[in-house]
């Protein structure tokens, strides 16, 4: 009752104003064109237009200057590698573009800014200059398409004579868990409707596939093998995205998606790369500083950080979802295999 | 009722506007008249911008400092900010209500519905629209549906939060999210509604552009908003029933127990009864619409700035044809690309490669348009207007924000961008900043037309624009590095990632950016409001434009033009030209021709 009053007096406070308003607008003279730019506005303006396209150069420059290290370490996977180029030529076309496309058009906005004298030319087409620049971004964009489409199908078509370790993801609010496919390198069948006590996954136990299928918490890969990921999500839309790897598939509940490619960097070895050294040393000194402050209000501290690779959602799935994720560790194929060995199978873990 | 309407029309055309004896309730709420129904748009849709703006900044600020209790969210959230800090749900259903609103109640109806219904009838000539009881009907349609979109703000569980693109089944299941109750079936009633506003609207604006041009208004004469509004109402038509159905059969699984988008799902200790749907099938649907639904806030927008810079270089429009098939290319990719949000779905990756190669290709008339409007800056006589400010930095946003889309609609490189926070840059740059430098060049160019020659101050405007204009780069500009650090966008914090940690300054600038942006608009705001009743009135004609509009009679009035309507001798852009001698302009002294002018007897014709 009190905001439906406050609104009431609101609204008529505004209908004063308004009946005031009416009452000084009968002494005020017919027209002017004080609104109306004149030499000194477009002046004004057109030095700004140039001081413009200055700021867009210098914001660029210092965003790389300041942020560059913030970009994702050199790609952990084989096909990163290639995308990374693809990604690195894209930018400079972008880059190239952008600073000459700004310099023009601020740049004819501040030269040509209006004076009075000024004739504007009337200049209503040409044909030619149209067709130049149609046909430029066409010859740039099939080749960018060209470019791509190789680079996606080599992506997405796994090849089955590559033999690839294939490994269930499988999402759900607001966690994950990896299932290997055991020795015969086949998943088991499995739905939801089988879930059931620790058969979180809904693997069906009866087929003779899933009794050497082992269910973890943590992914483990080898290095130099190709993965290919099957990936089921038990309840909303997630996305399983490793961002080191160059890798990303959406976890549809009803249906099976996959994603392959081969890991070419341990986890050891992207700790000792030079430019995730100097990250991890920045984010630490970052938690350092935190740690003083929470330290003085008494709070609980911050670990120091090491890197590990990320499995993170990236499809919104719920109100936990900024926290579902898991960590991955490439390893050397020897280790690998003797943490695989020590895992138990889903037969074993089902008969307990 | 359509041959009343039509009837109606025809004895406009030729005879005077006959006045009707207006109530207050004809005159400012059930309005017919195409000129109020676009001040209803207006004002509507400013009031929702308002609303998402300020939820923006909401987020904004938990994402500067996560989990850090503020007053302000305290004071909005109530019982979601206890202590002033957010909750991780509210994160969600504010980003969720913010990109709603900003792309359907702010860039479509407010931008589209403003200007359709101010311009085309008096651009085109015509006395109203083809009806104005349909188009009274889409206003208040729109209105009923912002209503209810403000309403779901206060249900007990909180609003949509599964984002705007309401994937299902996250939007399906009350279990998965709380939003996902109440104010799901909220959300989805009043989009439908929205959608229902939308296809009348659509509908009146091409049949009125089809029928009602005045005499010599060929369509090849028309001046580029007008061919933006047809071609974006065209789009329109063709691609909102389709979110209907999917809206429609999302409610058939939220509330009668249907598997369209449903399947397999084991959520809160139960399974599902639910088999065979697909939330892909969904995807598609809502792209089908939602990419489209970029071109509809972003046409209507360029149309706006075709107008407002041709008219402030006083120069022609370069390569008018040009610009009219880059639209009609752009309206008919626009629906063939919506595969480009899905490459990574799940949906067969062949799909994907159709979808990169049609992405593509929108860039080359995108491409075009933004060449063709540096080429009318150069060698023009810039007017340094606030619209043409807005317009000038539009074309820059369109370009920065366009060029990245070359990553991502490359479907290889889409791959490891996809739902980061390039995306979000991308797409605030290329269609949110765009579309509304589009909106406020449209208000500062046509204020005195809405307004009875009452002007804007223009020093407000220029204080207004640089803020914007520096602002906008500065919130937008940074945030395609963090995405391209690998950070997920809907995060409700990052400390949960240590690896993360070091891209909380940027957040922070980011955030500064963007509340100072916000108070900008603070200043528009005052302006337009106190504008509208103390603005200084300017002449008929104060940005000396070729267009129809400003021969229309200042004060309002039914029908617009006093006399009879005038007829159309020229295209709209015969801006600067030269009589035969080259002696002076074809009006000597004048450096712009009317389009209801006569060919002159010492003037060439063209043919454009």
């Amino acid at each position: 009752m009190t905001a439906f009053l406050v609104v009431l007096v609101i609204i008529l406070f505004g209908v004063a104003v308004m009946q005031m308003g009416k009452i000084f607008e009968m002494s005020r003279p017919a027209t002017n064109t004080s609104e109306i730019a004149n030499d000194k506005d477009n002046n004004t303006q057109g030095w700004l237009m140039l001081a413009m396209v200055l700021f867009i150069y210098a914001l660029s420059a210092f965003s790389f200057y300041e942020w560059g290290d913030v970009l994702l370490p050199v790609s952990a996977s084989e096909h990163g590698l290639q995308t990374d180029q693809l990604f690195l030529i894209s930018m400079i076309i972008i880059f190239v573009v952008g600073i000459i496309t700004q310099w023009l058009l601020h740049y004819f906005a501040f030269k040509y800014r209006g004076q009075k004298k000024q004739k504007a030319l009337f200049y209503a087409d040409n044909d030619r200059l149209e067709f130049i620049w149609t046909i430029i971004p066409v010859i740039v964009l099939a080749g960018l398409i060209i470019y791509g489409l190789f680079t996606w199908s080599d992506i997405m078509n796994v090849d089955a004579d590559e033999d690839p370790l294939v490994i269930e993801l499988y999402a759900y609010q607001f966690d994950w868990r990896a299932r290997y496919s055991g020795d015969d390198n086949t998943l088991g069948e499995a739905n939801v409707r089988l879930i059931e006590g620790v058969n979180q996954l809904g693997v069906d136990a009866s087929d003779p596939y899933a009794q050497d299928d082992k269910i973890v918490n943590e992914l483990h890969l080898p290095k130099g093998r190709k993965v290919l990921f099957k990936m089921r999500s038990q309840d909303v839309l997630h996305s399983a995205y490793m961002p080191h790897f160059r890798a990303q598939m959406n976890c549809v509940p009803g249906m099976i998606t996959q994603f392959a490619f081969t890991p070419n960097m341990t986890t050891a070895d992207m700790r000792a790369d030079p430019e995730m050294k100097e990250k991890v040393a920045k984010i630490n000194k970052i938690r350092t500083e935190n740690n003083l402050a929470l330290a003085v209000e008494g709070k609980e501290l911050l670990e120091m950080y090491e890197f590990d690779y990320l499995l993170l959602c990236n499809k919104i799935c719920g109100t936990s979802h900024y926290n579902m994720q898991m960590k991955i560790i490439v390893e050397e194929e020897e280790d690998f295999n003797k943490w695989i060995a020590e895992q138990p199978t889903l037969a074993t873990v089902l008969k307990q | 009722m359509s041959a009343h309407a039509e009837a109606h029309a025809v004895d406009h055309h030729d005879d005077h506007g006959h006045h009707h004896k207006e109530t207050f309730i004809t005159k400012y709420l059930f309005s017919q008249d195409h000129k109020m129904i676009s001040k209803q748009y207006l004002i509507t849709g400013l009031f929702m911008g308002i609303i998402g703006i300020a939820m923006s900044i909401l987020f904004r600020l938990q994402l500067a400092w996560p989990e850090e209790p503020f007053t302000v969210l305290e004071i909005f959230l109530g019982k979601w900010a206890e202590g002033g800090v957010m909750d991780p749900s509210v994160y969600l259903a504010l980003v969720t209500i913010h990109g709603t609103i900003m792309v359907f109640f702010v860039l479509t109806a407010g931008l589209s519905g403003t200007f359709s219904n101010l311009l085309i009838p008096l651009q085109i000539g015509a006395r109203d629209m083809a009806s104005g009881f349909l188009n009274m009907i889409s206003y208040w349609l729109f209105f009923l549906s912002s209503v209810i979109m403000v309403m779901s703000l206060f249900v007990e569980a909180g609003p949509a939060s599964a984002g705007w693109t309401i994937y299902p089944p996250l939007s399906a299941l009350p279990q998965a999210i709380p939003g996902s109750g109440t104010g799901m079936t909220l959300w989805l009633v009043s989009m439908a509604i929205f959608i229902a506003s939308s296809l009348l609207g659509s509908l009146n604006y091409i049949v009125t552009v089809l029928n009602l041009r005045t005499k010599g208004m060929s369509m090849t004469r028309l001046p580029l908003t007008i061919w933006a509004f047809f071609v974006t109402a065209i789009i329109g038509v063709v691609s909102f029933p389709v979110l209907l159905s999917a809206a429609l059969m999302l409610i058939m699984d939220r509330s009668f127990g249907t598997s369209f988008f449903l399947s397999d799902i084991y959520i809160a200790g139960e399974v599902l009864h639910n088999q065979g749907g697909s939330p892909v099938l969904f995807e598609h649907l809502f792209w089908f619409l939602g990419h489209p639904e970029v071109y509809i806030v972003l046409l209507p927008a360029l149309g706006i700035t075709s107008e407002v810079i041709a008219t402030n270089a006083r120069k022609p429009i370069f390569g008018y044809r040009a610009m009219v098939a880059s639209i009609l290319a752009i309206a008919f990719l626009s629906t063939i690309v919506w595969g480009h949000h899905m490459f990574i779905s799940g949906m067969n990756p062949f799909l994907g490669s159709v979808f990169t190669f049609t992405t593509l290709l929108i860039a080359i008339p995108s491409a075009v348009k933004a060449f063709n409007y540096i080429t009318t800056l150069w060698k023009g006589n810039l007017q340094m207007n606030p619209a043409m400010l807005f317009s000038i930095a539009l074309v820059s946003t369109f370009i920065t924000g366009g060029l990245t889309g070359i990553i991502l609609g490359d479907s290889a490189l889409d791959i490891n961008v996809h739902d980061t926070y390039f995306v979000v840059a991308h797409f605030h740059l290329v269609m949110g900043i765009s579309a509304l430098y589009g909106l406020f060049a449209g208000v500062y160019h046509w204020f005195p037309k809405m307004f009875q020659a009452r002007m804007m101050n223009k020093n407000l405007g220029y204080v207004h624009f640089w803020i914007t204009a520096v602002g906008a780069y500065g919130v937008f500009f940074p945030m395609h590095f963090i995405g391209m650090a690998g950070l997920p966008r809907r995060y409700y914090t990052n400390t949960a990632f240590p690896y993360f940690d070091d891209l909380a300054d940027v957040n922070v600038v980011i955030t500064i950016f963007a509340i100072i942006t916000a108070a900008a608009q603070l200043i528009f705001l005052y302006n337009f409001i106190h504008s509208m009743f103390y603005g200084k009135k300017g002449p008929k004609n104060p940005w000396k434009s070729n267009t129809l509009e400003w021969t229309a009679e200042v004060k309002h009035i039914h029908g617009n033009w006093d006399g009879p309507i005038p007829h159309v001798h020229r295209w709209a852009y015969d801006y600067s030209k030269m009589n035969k001698d080259e002696s002076d302009y074809v009006i000597p002294g004048q450096d712009f021709v009317p389009q209801h002018i006569p060919l002159q007897a010492n003037e060439e014709e063209m043919n454009h």
